[in-house]
């Protein structure tokens, strides 16, 4: 189960809060060059995972390895290898950009010749370059996030993890700073948490959705699409026919009427029945107006697979 | 953990709390030193008259470490109290957890810093009585047993800070807290009548008397390390408790 390439290991991770189970039996696999984004809503349990891959907080059962260290016998060791953004970012608000980062290369042991160099290189992959000297307490919001960022990173830790890292940030600085994390998944390591599931689709190679402390799917983004196998579009049409005359339709594999003359119709991903159905629309004078394709979102797949559960 | 060390000094001395405390402390040193010195030179045409008379160590060092001692008490909480509560409310216990550090190192690592801004504070003290060999002679054996005794009593607050800063993210209830736990400790010389009682061991400022005198008691010594490294494991225990139960 241990190739040299796997960073992140975690089995059967579970989480006690006395009697309520915030994590259960979660799996999780890394390898280098992965970017893996962590799904779910709020309260699915997944900061407690993310504290847990980083020994800030003990599972109840299970186990941790980081490169092969494991994380309960041997914390030190799996630490050095680990970066870590907090929900909330852990920062001095006394100190200045520099000291703080300082102080980060510095615990995490980078070499006291190179801390300038890691501290620098960390700044400017951040954005950080301009305020180095200012106190972090008169920093705006997006700064200190990105500061947050920056000392997780600075000692370039194979593996970083960052729970929802681009919260309270513009959409410039989002976009920027997706792209340091597609950056960084070059090299290292990275987990993710979110509730954007864009930033998934854009910066994930693998994701794995929460909910209510399982993990109820993990693969990559292409197979969470397929998850709802048959594709979709939607037609609406000023003088619908009887349902039965659209499914008669070759390629179409069911019709489902949404009212006021609007249909979804499903089918197969390998046969697309648009032009069949265009042509018949037109030969029959429905009054097509509108031919939309209804692929299956992201959101889609997402809401199906937590509130399924949910009802559960 | 000397990275974290320097942390906690540099913290102590980034916000005004640190140079505060360190002036208030050398004001009220100042004052009883100045005090003493100006009983010393009123006596002292009497004194020279006495075969084996207290000499200036006797008279103004001794006093002005007793201070010390019982100013320290009351400053120490305050300088420890943020030193865990402080990162649990600010959220950057995160930050020291996922590095790597044990927590053995970073609850050494907050005691150290600490303790090197109290050396300082002692070291001012020495260097105040060191003032007197302008005047005169010192009894140099009397200063070194006080100096390590203040040390030694320094370091049993900060372990003892520490441990209740432990206990909560509020700050000032750590302050509190600290303070009634030395307080309560110190009270026991008082509230205690008979002078044989077991309960005195347990009074800190009574084992600082042994060196105040100059007696070099390795009971003395022994408990003040006890005292501190009890606190200390206690904190780190606390601390790793919070890890396990969340």
């Amino acid at each position: 189960m241990t190739g040299p390439d796997l960073t992140v290991f975690a089995e059967k991770l579970s989480r006690q809060y006395r009697a309520h189970a915030a994590v259960r039996d979660v799996n999780l696999e890394l390898r280098r060059g992965e970017v893996l984004g962590f799904l779910g809503p709020n309260g699915a349990g997944k900061s407690t995972t993310m504290r847990m891959l980083t020994g800030n907080l003990a599972p109840s059962a299970g186990s941790v390895r980081i490169c092969g260290i494991d994380l309960t016998t041997r914390p030190v060791a799996a630490k050095m290898k680990l970066g870590y953004l907090p929900e909330t970012p852990p920062l001095y608000r006394d100190l200045t950009v520099d000291e703080f980062l300082q102080l980060a290369a510095r615990l995490h042991r980078v070499a006291a010749t190179r801390v300038g160099q890691a501290v620098d290189r960390a700044k400017q992959r951040c954005g950080l370059s301009e305020v180095g000297r200012r106190i972090i307490a008169t920093l705006s919001k997006g700064y200190q996030q990105r500061i947050g960022i920056a000392q997780a990173i600075v000692h370039e830790p194979p593996v970083v993890i960052l729970d929802e890292p681009t919260v309270g940030l513009d959409p410039n600085q989002i976009r920027e700073i997706r792209e340091l994390i597609r950056e960084l998944g070059r090299e290292a390591s990275v987990i993710l948490s979110t509730h954007i599931l864009p930033e998934v689709e854009a910066v994930c190679d693998r994701v794995q959705i929460m909910h209510r402390g399982h993990a109820v799917f993990s693969g990559s983004i292409a197979s969470l699409k397929q998850l709802r196998r048959v594709g979709g579009i939607e037609i609406a049409l000023r003088t619908p026919p009887a349902p039965t005359d659209i499914a008669d339709i070759p390629g179409v594999a069911g019709v489902d009427v949404l009212g006021d003359g609007v249909f979804r119709i499903c089918h197969e991903p390998s046969a697309d029945p648009t032009d069949a159905i265009l042509g018949r629309a037109v030969e029959r004078r429905w009054g097509l107006f509108r031919l939309t394709s209804a692929e299956t979102s992201l959101e889609q797949v997402f809401s199906e697979l937590t509130q399924g559960d949910a009802a559960a | 953990m000397l990275a974290l060390a320097a942390k906690e000094l540099r913290a102590l001395f980034v916000a005004p709390l640190g140079w505060v405390v360190l002036a208030l402390l050398q004001i009220i040193l100042a004052w009883i030193f100045l005090a003493r010195l100006d009983v010393f030179l009123q006596i002292q045409p009497q004194l020279s008259q006495l075969p084996t008379a207290p000499g200036a160590t006797e008279i103004i060092v001794m006093p002005l470490f007793a201070a010390a001692a019982g100013v320290l008490l009351m400053a120490v909480p305050l300088l420890t109290m943020r030193s865990i509560a402080e990162e649990r409310r600010q959220q950057t216990m995160a930050f020291l957890l996922s590095s790597p550090l044990s927590m053995t190192a970073i609850v050494l690592g907050k005691f150290l810093g600490l303790m090197a801004f109290l050396l300082i504070v002692v070291a001012l003290a020495g260097a105040m009585s060191l003032t007197l060999f302008a005047g005169g002679t010192m009894d140099i054996g009397l200063l070194l047993a006080n100096l390590l005794g203040l040390v030694l009593l320094s370091a049993s607050f900060v372990a003892a800070g520490i441990y209740v800063s432990c206990l909560t993210a509020q700050p000032v209830v750590a302050a509190i807290g600290a303070l009634a736990l030395l307080v309560g400790l110190a009270l026991i010389d008082f509230s205690v009548s008979d002078p044989r009682s077991p309960l005195h061991v347990f009074s800190l400022l009574r084992h600082f008397g042994g060196f105040n005198k100059g007696v070099l008691d390795t009971a003395d010594i022994a408990f003040c390390l006890l005292f501190a490294i009890l606190f200390l494991v206690l904190a780190i225990r606390r601390l790793h408790g919070e890890r396990l139960r969340g």
